[in-house]
């Protein structure tokens, strides 16, 4: 399933996603004064009665979403990744204790982020949110799934956060296969039995060059997209399992992310020799992704390493 | 209900009951018989300590039973220790954290104009409250969108939990903090009824938010809790509650 072809930002996605929303009358679209970077201005272009701009205050945001959702409507809120964790009690104490769904949508997310340096580079997000009871927590790797895991919260029982990326990944999924994405579970991409990738996000496509690179190396590494971290694809994990070596990779802290929500699922369930490709308790700092990404080790050679050490390790279970 | 519980807020409560009475009984649409009326005004008790003039006025219109009351701030029960919609009906806001209520009343607002419905927003605000910074993004929103249907009552008690506001953090003019907002200010005794209802009238009639500062007086009605910080989240003791009682009555 490894795609190459149009380029895209996840974020153009979730931009893309409430367009073809925009037929139900509930659904709303909240901004923060970052329309145009979480790509909420498209729909506001074509339904200014349903979109409400807040300003710079995501506090009262997370809020005003949730007196809507009382009432019937079906909010979309976005800001980016950073500023949504300054409505994190907003949106705990305002929206998932009390049942309501709001849809809350952080883009650029991670040190992909780059150039606008460390105070916008979230790495936590995901690791805050996924604490939420009953908080359904997403991370797609394209635009497609990115639309297609979007306009599935319509129904959704549950308050969201969806994190997206600023700068273009490689298209992963053709619009068909996202179509068949489904929220909670994962897509396995690439098969293999000697060790599994599970990423999520940008670290998608790089995970599934470095199972070019194992198998190159003779080792064959199967890549799971783990889009949705909350609830986890727990069988999935499982599944993983049985190849004895697994490596985590996300553009997140590894302290409360994918590597932490599938570190949970093993230690429990099936204690599993595995490694985690993520930010390592630092902050960032300026300069071009792939430069950020390099610096912070998260590459595809860093999964190549990880693999290697796990499947080299003797004894491993 | 706090002295049975032995913990709440008495004296937030009884500054605010005036105005809950006022709405209940008078202005709000509301029905007792379908508090879950998709089409009914909603009121969102911000300063959600105050729980106990909620299950009070709840009781009085017939929502709540006596038994629901007396299982106030106790495990299982209906009467949670802060306002929480998930818990009982005839609640619209889940309170607890302060500064929070505004910014709700103004998305329920903004519900009612899309759904093209007559129905008002009212949000109780306590004084200690609007220190918190959401409320002025609230009320900055709120004059922006043209909520004409969003109506802020705001319990100038004068006290919070440590004490005095004006030691604790001075909120000043609040009747001209939110005039600069850009909203209707409407200043009133908080414990006149006659002042109530018609503030209350006039609310909501007019085309911009309105903010209602009521002057009141936080433990009205029992001399040792009146204007007294200590009994913001304190409950009475014995003695304290058969005084209260007899005062009361």
């Amino acid at each position: 399933m490894t795609g190459i072809s149009e380029p895209g930002a996840s974020r153009d996605g979730y931009g893309d996603a409430l367009l073809d929303l925009s037929y139900d009358e509930r659904v709303v679209v909240l901004e923060a004064d970052l329309g145009k970077s979480t790509k909420s201005c498209h729909f506001r272009a074509q339904y200014p009665d349903r979109t409400f701009c807040l300003g710079i205050a995501e506090q009262n945001m997370a809020l005003v979403g949730a007196g809507l959702a009382e009432a019937g409507k079906i909010p979309f809120a976005s800001t980016f990744a950073i500023f949504s964790e300054r409505a994190f009690e907003q949106f705990r104490n305002g929206i998932a204790r009390t049942g309501l769904v709001v849809h809350l949508c952080g883009s650029h997310g991670g040190m992909h982020t780059g150039q606008d340096g460390s105070s916008a580079q979230s790495t936590e997000d995901l690791g805050i949110f996924r604490t939420l009871p009953g908080m359904t927590v997403m991370h797609p790797c394209d635009r497609n799934s990115t639309r297609s895991l979007t306009r599935k919260l319509l129904n959704h029982e549950y308050p969201s956060y969806t994190r997206t990326a600023r700068n273009k990944t490689r298209e992963i999924y053709s619009e068909e296969q996202a179509d068949n994405l489904e929220i909670g579970v994962s897509s396995e991409l690439r098969a293999g039995e000697d060790a599994t990738i599970i990423a999520c996000g940008v670290m998608v496509e790089r995970s599934l060059d470095a199972a070019e690179e194992l198998s190159n190396r003779g080792i064959e590494a199967r890549v799971v997209d783990m889009h949705t971290l909350k609830p986890i694809d727990k069988d999935a994990i499982l599944e993983a399992a049985k190849t004895g070596a697994i490596v985590t990779a996300e553009d997140h802290s590894v302290i409360g992310g994918l590597g932490s929500a599938v570190a949970e699922v093993l230690s429990e369930e099936c204690p599993t020799k595995m490694k985690m490709v993520g930010v390592r308790d630092k902050f960032g700092e300026s300069g071009s992704p792939e430069e950020i990404m390099n610096k912070m080790g998260l590459t595809s050679d860093n999964i190549v390493q990880r693999v290697i050490e796990l499947v080299q390790k003797p004894g491993r279970t | 209900m706090v002295y049975k519980a032995q913990s709440g807020h008495p004296g937030g409560s009884l500054s605010c009951i005036d105005i809950l009475v006022g709405l209940y009984r008078s202005a709000m649409r509301f029905d007792p018989e379908n508090p879950g009326w998709g089409d009914r005004d909603r009121f969102v008790m911000s300063k959600g300590h105050a729980s106990p003039a909620v299950y009070s006025i709840l009781r009085d219109v017939g929502v709540l039973e006596d038994s629901d009351l007396d299982g106030f701030r106790s495990l299982g029960s209906v009467c949670q220790g802060h306002v929480d919609r998930k818990w009982t009906e005839g609640v619209d806001f889940s309170a607890g954290s302060l500064g929070m209520g505004l910014s709700f009343g103004l998305g329920s607002a903004l519900a009612a104009r899309l759904d093209e419905s007559e129905r008002h927003t009212w949000v109780l605000l306590g004084d200690g409250e609007i220190q918190e910074g959401q409320i002025w993004e609230a009320a900055m929103a709120a004059s922006h969108l043209e909520a004409g249907n969003l109506t802020a009552i705001i319990d100038r008690n004068r006290i919070q939990n440590d004490n005095f506001v004006d030691d604790q953090m001075r909120v000043g003019d609040v009747a001209s903090k939110f005039h600069s907002f850009g909203w209707n200010v409407i200043k009133i005794d908080g414990h006149n009824m006659q002042e109530i209802l018609s503030a209350l009238s006039e609310a909501k009639a007019d085309v911009v938010p309105t903010a209602i500062v009521a002057a009141t007086v936080k433990g009205k009605g029992v001399s040792f809790m009146e204007d007294n910080p200590a009994f913001h989240g304190a409950a009475p003791n014995d003695e304290q509650y058969a005084e209260a009682m007899e005062e009361l009555s």
